[in-house]
């Protein structure tokens, strides 16, 4: 039998012959492969990012808010019911072995003034234990300490954004910044910490004592009252103990019978995260999916010029035969052939593929990340897809009977 | 010894109602060493019978025997063995592949049995020389004349040292000077080299190169003579 490196150089000098043809024919193994490998990487940098917005969230994260209200059989929306207190949190903190830490919240937006310039932003009253709860340290200056929350100071910590904007080159550290008419003196920046999951920029907040933020800023409609409380669990693991341990120590609390609904409702945030990324996921396959499509008619367009190389060479298969090329010899040469145009199309589609999603992310913003193995995975493919569509001309060409072939015109 | 042998060799066409019968028992014997001419106008067989001899093709009914093996009971790779090693094909169009230089055109039975690449080069050089195209290895088909690529086919007839040549009207497409040295290669072929040349022509003057006339007529085997 021939040997494999000669049937490559006949292969190849076969595809010299009709450079434009092959050229063509690769043509739609480019465009299939690079479609799938650019596809795969807007789905894979779709999900990196929620990964990343992931961690940037504070990991172990349980947020309970307010349930929803019915009266005269009319139902709020959660938080239709303010029923939770800053008793609630501390209590939590105090009682749920699971929980790491806690951090109760009540905030509203509100006009931040500073000398001549003003910024609308959302203020967040919370504790020291946001800090912990949500893996966001302070840049410069201090925290939020007990002894602000206990007497209601008048200080603040500005995110980047609100910095930016209303200090321009000054350090706001001890500045003097008026939220709602009230002044608030700057103790602290916080870290930068980036986009949320929605889009939304975290660093365009102000955080205030909770006490402060209930007395001086939004009022509160009974005392104690917050809008909701952050809960960091110990571990993950501890995550679905610390869901018990919150739902039952508030049904506690607010004296909730056997048989009636909580008043509050605990929110998994790492559960979400993982749906969304689930979510994510299955639109990269959806992507991978479509774009194999192009892939397959690329297929079909090799396997058709096969058939069109198999006839318009028939002659040239009949001569083989007579001087002893045997089935698989025949069959090689032709298999050979659909896979070497499959490949250079596979390998120019991988290169296209790159480029492609490194402008999508340049011209759409998208984040695109090409990963090894969907390179990979796209190139096994095309070889695969070679093979398959190869393979029908290639049988032909084989079973032809060398007298008719030879006597082809 | 008996190189080829037709033991009442039939191949049959079934054509709807009728059977066209290309061959009809043919038997005949051909020894190592001669040098046998094949006649019959067309549609005669000698085609067919040709067909059957060099492998392409098995009888309906009958034996073949090459070097005593039944061909008729071989499968289409054994068939395709015994092509490349025990026989050399030459036609009336040449058949070279476009394209390719002379030499890789002779190389090519080679390709089909892993000989080595040097060895391959060597034998085929050497071929070469023998049917007097020396220098012109790496010409193309169309780089060369009708003689020429007549040659470039017998030199990838003798290349695997095959016992026999099978030449369908070698010189059909060749004018007379050029048939004249063509068919003194093969006598020169079949006198120094030992090889056993079948000959299919329609012209007597090519046929009395040879020294055994076998005749076809319907295809039926009609006469079978001795040349001076």
């Amino acid at each position: 039998m021939i040997s494999i490196p000669w049937t490559a150089r006949i292969a190849l000098r076969a595809l010299k012959v009709n450079k434009m043809r092959s050229a063509l024919t690769m043509l739609g193994i480019i465009i299939g492969v690079g479609a799938v490998i650019a596809m795969l990487a807007v789905g894979t940098g779709a999900s990196r990012q929620i990964a990343e917005q992931m961690a940037t969230m504070g990991s172990n994260l349980l947020i309970i808010l307010p349930g929803s209200q019915t009266s005269g059989g009319v139902r709020t929306g959660f938080g239709g019911q303010t029923t939770l207190t800053l008793g609630d949190a501390e209590a939590i903190q105090r009682e749920c072995q699971a929980v790491q830490d806690v951090a109760p919240i009540h905030n509203g937006t509100a006009q931040v003034v500073y000398g001549n310039l003003n910024w609308s932003t959302g203020v967040m009253g919370t504790t020291g234990g946001m800090n912990d709860v949500r893996d966001w340290p302070v840049g410069a200056g201090r925290p939020i300490t007990d002894e602000d929350v206990r007497s209601a100071t008048k200080v603040a910590l500005l995110g980047q954004t609100v910095v930016d904007n209303l200090f321009g080159g000054i350090d706001p550290l001890d500045q003097i910044v008026r939220i709602k008419k009230i002044p608030f003196k700057v103790v602290g920046v916080m870290a930068v910490k980036g986009q949320s999951v929605m889009g939304q920029d975290q660093d365009d907040a102000v955080f205030v004592p909770v006490t402060t933020a209930q007395k001086k800023l939004f009022g509160t409609s009974f005392p104690g009252m917050i809008r909701q409380i952050m809960v960091k669990a110990k571990s993950a693991r501890d995550l679905d103990p610390a869901e018990k341990q919150v739902t039952e120590l508030l049904r506690q609390r607010h004296h909730i019978g056997a048989k009636k609904d909580d008043d509050f409702s605990v929110r998994n945030l790492t559960q979400m995260m993982q749906a969304a990324e689930q979510q994510t996921q299955i639109m990269t396959l959806l992507l991978g999916a479509i774009a194999s499509v192009s892939l397959l008619v690329g297929g079909i367009g090799i396997m058709n010029i096969m058939l069109v190389s198999v006839t318009e060479r028939t002659r040239e298969i009949g001569i083989r035969m007579a001087i002893g090329a045997k089935t698989w010899d025949i069959r090689l040469q032709f298999i050979m052939e659909a896979i070497i145009l499959s490949l250079i199309g596979g390998t120019v589609g991988l290169i296209a593929g790159v480029t492609g999603s490194q402008i999508l992310s340049v011209v759409a913003g998208w984040r695109t990340i090409v990963s090894p193995f969907s390179a990979l995975l796209a190139f096994a493919f095309s070889g695969i897809v070679g093979i398959f569509f190869g393979f029908y001309p290639a049988y032909k060409a084989s079973l032809l009977n060398p007298i008719d072939a030879l006597r082809y015109e | 010894m008996k190189l080829i042998e037709a033991r009442g060799i039939s191949k049959i066409y079934p054509l709807g109602e009728i059977e066209l019968k290309a061959l009809d028992s043919v038997s005949v014997t051909i020894e190592e060493g001669e040098f046998l001419a094949i006649m019959g106008p067309s549609g005669s067989g000698k085609s067919t019978f040709m067909n059957i001899v060099g492998c392409l093709d098995i009888p309906t009914a009958g034996q073949y025997l090459l070097e005593g093996v039944d061909a008729g009971k071989l499968g289409r790779d054994e068939l395709a063995h015994i092509r490349n090693r025990k026989l050399g094909f030459v036609f009336q169009g040449f058949n070279l592949l476009p394209r390719t230089s002379a030499l890789e055109n002779v190389e090519l039975p080679m390709l089909y049995n892993g000989v080595a690449v040097k060895e391959r080069r060597q034998k085929a050089y050497s071929a070469l020389k023998t049917v007097g195209l020396e220098g012109r290895e790496n010409h193309h088909p169309n780089q060369l004349s009708g003689g020429q690529q007549q040659r470039v086919a017998i030199a990838r007839a003798i290349v695997n040292r095959a016992p026999i040549i099978l030449a369908d009207e070698p010189t059909g497409n060749l004018d007379t000077h050029t048939s004249r040295e063509i068919m003194e290669l093969f006598q020169k072929l079949n006198g120094e080299a030992g090889i056993t040349v079948l000959l299919v022509t329609h012209e007597p003057d090519i046929a009395a190169y040879s020294r055994r006339v076998i005749r076809f007529l319907d295809g039926r085997l009609v006469s079978d003579e001795k040349m001076q």
